[in-house]
């Protein structure tokens, strides 16, 4: 807009300010607002007047990707609807993912239990207490192949958040569709190879951080070669929903992307181009509908600019920065818990405001336990409701041009890239990891928070207003009473009829290639075939690279 | 002046999320008490035995992946052991509410369900611990 | 809790626990029988070897200690382990967070830790702690560690309980100015620069300049360790060994 038209309207909002909204305030005070990003009275073109439309925004599916990754956006394809489920045995798992699938899910997300995730066999004592609880047990080839035996892989994408251990985990998936006769370089999936946020609140971290990365890398250095459609998802959900704020949240989710990236090139063995173009940010969507529609439009604009500036690949997708969310669940409440689903339907429209791809939300019984049938359906429902009946998929990037959304986008943007210099200068990811100075400042966001909500600033209905008495009484999910049982004689069976003198021998061989530095895809390949089991296989990985130990924060 | 009350908040199990530990060490603090929070994945007999060693007053178990109806009667039985019984054993996390009866039979005073304020937890300690005459 | 204190002692004196922990909160809290209880304790006296150990925050003090205590143990000694921090002066609550970085000894008998608050006592070494050193010597502990914070003036309360005070340093934690207010430095039996990788030459400089200054007859050794990495550990250890068989050499002589 000219400077003149600009001058114009900031003369008159002068006015306005001085003697309508004055007057007005004066019988009608505002309310005291809480909100990260604190929120005006008003945005105009004023608020605008330093933006080019040409050099900041652009049009989608070009640099620097704001509006959209693609030209069209929803317009061609409604984003595709995921979902998390993992419980009991393979076998229950599967029989979920089949329903959900029927109505409508693409991708399968499979949540393993705590001992699959620590590398722990389900008949080790020490994990008695946990087996099945979170999520699906999965300790040998033999489980996957049961989860996988009715899923048509041409058209499922498999993802999952298993992180230390993803490295055999998808050595089980590679070899179960090998041996179902589905050819590997077909299959679609969405692997989470980034650990740096088991470090800071996940906590299912096994190895020390540079073994972890390590492992990491052969992933993506495997996938580049043989499984063309994998993404390597940067789960920076665990940070937001660990306490930190929206700017921490994207601005962790492109410094560890960076940071992989960085270290992946250092490799000499992984296209930068390439390994960029294949990564997916996987952040937690609060119900915020604009800071949370401008943290995505934000991350676009700052990931194709910081790879443009440090590496300009050649290949354009490699500075398309794709954001594959899930909803928030640490908003959601355990009283009123019905009305949960209000939020998950905010979180999902945010997320498409945003211009997302692939949205998993959560469900309305998340404050109590893992999910049920019944409200895991109703997440899906209130997707495509959203999807068809909301108008936010008729045009790309419905919200772009308000003043309002235009000027939260460049805010998060420039504070996103202040937090990404600070971890840079404090020397990258793993120090600030290490030293545990990510972790406090997540901690502290966490705490004020809190604060925020015990004092009613901030408001979450049902929980600080607009209260009931009320007996909480939900349909549950049950565990198997009986499946401790189920799973030992599932792996007496397997220790039983496996060979075992090749179990031993492919094992050495992985221990002798974990001493080294090659690529240690073929060596699982290979232990997993045999059946080895996921703790059998651990405990050699351990024996070579060590535990890590901790630093706990000084709160 | 009364002396501080003294709290250890715990995680058994395997469960990796501690941010309402964390929040509630901090919360507690400014609520004038002195806790000790143990980090993640610990045992029921590490739990127990800190306990003994710092000689809490209050014990704060936070377990959100469902192995509660395993580890929390333990500890607790444990602590009785340990002649730790005069112990103020509370919970909180993901806790079922039909677990709950059971769980307090056992010997868990309270449970506080996620969003409890951390004021309404240090009111509960204050109003609970043995005093020095029981 | 009324209990019969005599009982309390012998219980915590032949091992159980919660016993001696409870007699640790009995000092602290300054409860009636306290006096009974340092009277028993006055006479079982000088066994243990009691090293303290302050410094800037930071340092990694504690994964030193941790260390320590390994080493300790590998020498089949048991270890009483104090952690002071500092209580809020607003709200009076403390985070205890010390503890932590000692989890692999969480389930070795041979390693007793107990945090306490510095309750408002300016450098942190209240009578409780002094009593509480003391308890655990009594008890049979072969060496007693306290950790505190404090390296200014009011940190030198930490070597009228001690037989050997451990000042712990890192490098970029301060300029000569701060060094010369550390206190500490005055009257530090050792002093260890920790995360030596970082560059300890220029932190030893410092050092050895201002204490070229001070009115000490004898400049301490100063021992550089990377405790993380457990490197400079066995170095540290055996000059305290040394310290530790002078001690018991004087104390038999008495």
């Amino acid at each position: 807009m000219p400077n003149d038209k600009i001058s114009e309207i900031a003369a008159k909002q002068k006015e306005w300010e001085e003697g309508s909204l004055k007057e007005y305030v004066k019988e009608n005070p505002e309310r005291d607002i809480f909100t990260e990003i604190p929120a005006k009275t008003l945005y105009t073109p004023v608020d605008r007047a330093d933006s080019e439309y040409l050099r900041d925004i652009g049009f989608p599916g070009e640099y620097p990707y704001v509006r959209g990754i693609t030209p069209t956006m929803y317009r061609s394809r409604i984003w595709p609807m995921s979902d998390y489920a993992g419980f009991g045995t393979a076998k229950e798992t599967a029989e979920r993912h089949k329903h959900l699938l029927a109505h409508g899910n693409t991708h399968m997300a499979v949540a393993c239990d705590i001992p699959t995730q620590l590398g722990y066999d389900a008949d080790d004592p020490l994990v008695e207490a946990e087996v099945g609880l979170i999520g699906v047990s999965l300790s040998s080839l033999k489980d996957v192949e049961d989860l996988l035996a009715d899923i048509p892989l041409d058209r499922v994408t498999i993802r999952g958040s298993t992180s230390s251990l993803v490295l055999p985990l998808w050595a089980m998936y590679t070899v179960a569709a090998e041996k179902k006769g589905f050819p590997v370089n077909k299959m679609m999936g969405d692997a989470k190879p980034d650990v740096m946020d088991e470090y800071l609140g996940r906590g299912t971290y096994i190895f020390p951080p540079e073994h972890s990365l390590r492992l990491s890398l052969d992933l993506v250095e495997y996938g580049l070669k043989h499984i063309p459609n994998l993404t390597y998802q940067i789960n920076s959900y665990t940070i937001h929903e660990q306490g930190s704020t929206v700017v921490q949240d994207g601005a962790y989710s492109l410094a560890t992307a960076l940071f992989y990236v960085e270290e992946g090139r250092k490799r000499g063995t992984i296209d930068v181009g390439e390994f960029a173009a294949r990564i997916s940010q996987h952040p937690a969507i609060h119900t915020h509908l604009f800071e949370e529609a401008a943290k995505s439009r934000a991350m676009r604009r700052l990931w194709a600019r910081l790879i443009k500036e440090r590496y300009n690949p050649a290949n354009p997708k490699a500075m398309r920065c794709v954001i594959d969310p899930n909803t928030g669940g640490s908003v959601l409440t355990a009283q009123q818990a019905e009305i949960n689903i209000i939020r998950i339907a905010m979180e999902i429209l945010a997320a498409a405001m945003g211009g997302c791809t692939v949205i998993a939300p959560c469900s309305y019984d998340e404050a109590l336990t893992i999910p049920t049938k019944k409200a895991v359906t109703m997440s899906l429902r209130a997707q495509q409701i959203i999807a068809y009946e909301s108008g936010v998929c008729d045009t790309v990037d419905p919200l772009g041009g308000s003043y309002y959304v235009e000027t939260l986008t460049d805010r998060i943007e420039k504070e996103m890239l202040d937090f990404i210099n600070k971890i840079e200068a404090q020397g990258g990811m793993m120090e600030v990891i290490r030293s545990g100075w990510l972790k406090k400042e997540i901690s502290r966001s966490a705490y004020l928070k809190q604060k925020a909500l015990e004092d009613g600033r901030q408001v979450r209905v049902g929980l600080n207003k607009f209260c009931v008495e009320e007996d909480i009484h939900y349909e549950m999910h049950k565990p198997n009473p009986q499946l401790l049982e189920i799973r030992r004689k599932d792996l007496k069976k397997l220790r039983a009829e496996r060979d075992s003198a090749a179990v031993r021998s492919s094992l050495e061989a992985l221990r002798k290639a974990a001493q080294g530095t090659e690529n240690l895809m073929p060596f699982l390949q290979d232990a997993v075939r045999n059946y080895a089991t996921i703790g059998e296989i651990t405990r050699v990985l351990k024996d070579v690279f060590g535990e890590y130990k901790p630093k706990p924060i000084s709160v | 002046m009364s002396k501080p009350i003294k709290v250890l908040i715990a995680k058994p199990g395997l469960d990796g999320h501690d941010r309402g530990a964390i929040t509630l060490a901090m919360g507690l603090r400014d609520e004038g008490m002195e806790v000790i929070y143990t980090g993640l994945r610990q045992t029921a007999e590490n739990i127990v035995r800190t306990c003994s060693q710092e000689y809490v007053d209050v014990l704060g178990l936070s377990l959100l992946s469902g192995g509660h109806n395993y580890y929390f009667p333990k500890i607790i039985d444990l602590l009785k052991e340990n002649g730790m019984g005069h112990v103020l054993v509370l919970a909180g996390g993901i806790i079922p509410n039909e677990d709950r009866k059971s769980l307090k039979e056992k010997g868990i005073k309270e449970i506080f369900g996620p969003g409890t304020p951390i004021s309404e937890i240090a009111d509960f300690i204050r109003k609970n611990i043995k005093g020095e005459d029981s | 809790m009324k209990q019969d204190v005599d009982k309390l002692i012998a219980g915590a004196f032949s091992g159980d626990e919660s016993s001696l922990g409870c007699l640790l909160t009995m000092v602290e809290n300054d409860d009636a029988s306290v006096s009974r209880i340092l009277e028993v304790v006055s006479s079982k006296l000088g066994r243990a070897y009691r090293i303290g150990i302050t410094g800037s925050p930071g340092s990694g003090k504690s994964t030193l200690i941790d260390k320590l205590v390994a080493a300790m143990r590998s020498k089949g000694l048991t270890v009483g382990v104090i952690c002071v921090d500092p209580s809020s002066p607003i709200t009076g609550g403390a985070v205890l967070g010390d503890r932590i970085r000692m989890e692999q000894h969480y389930s070795d008998d041979g390693v007793f830790i107990r945090s306490m608050a510095s309750r408002g006592s300016y450098g942190g070494i209240s009578k409780a702690v002094g009593a509480a050193v003391d308890i655990f010597d009594a008890s049979g502990k072969d060496v007693v560690v306290i950790e505190t914070v404090g390296i200014g003036q009011e940190g030198i309360d930490i070597t009228k309980i001690v037989d050997t005070t451990l000042l712990v340093l890192a490098p970029g934690w301060g300029d000569s100015m701060q060094l010369m207010k550390a206190g500490v430095l005055e009257v530090a039996d050792i002093i260890v620069i920790n995360k030596a990788d970082l560059g300890a030459d220029g932190l030893a400089d410092s050092i050895r300049e201002i204490l070229a200054l001070s009115t000490r007859k004898s400049a301490p050794p100063v021992i550089q360790t990377q405790a993380f990495n457990n490197i400079g550990i066995e170095d540290l250890c055996h000059e305290l060994e040394n310290r530790r068989n002078e001690h018991h050499h004087k104390a038999k002589e008495r």
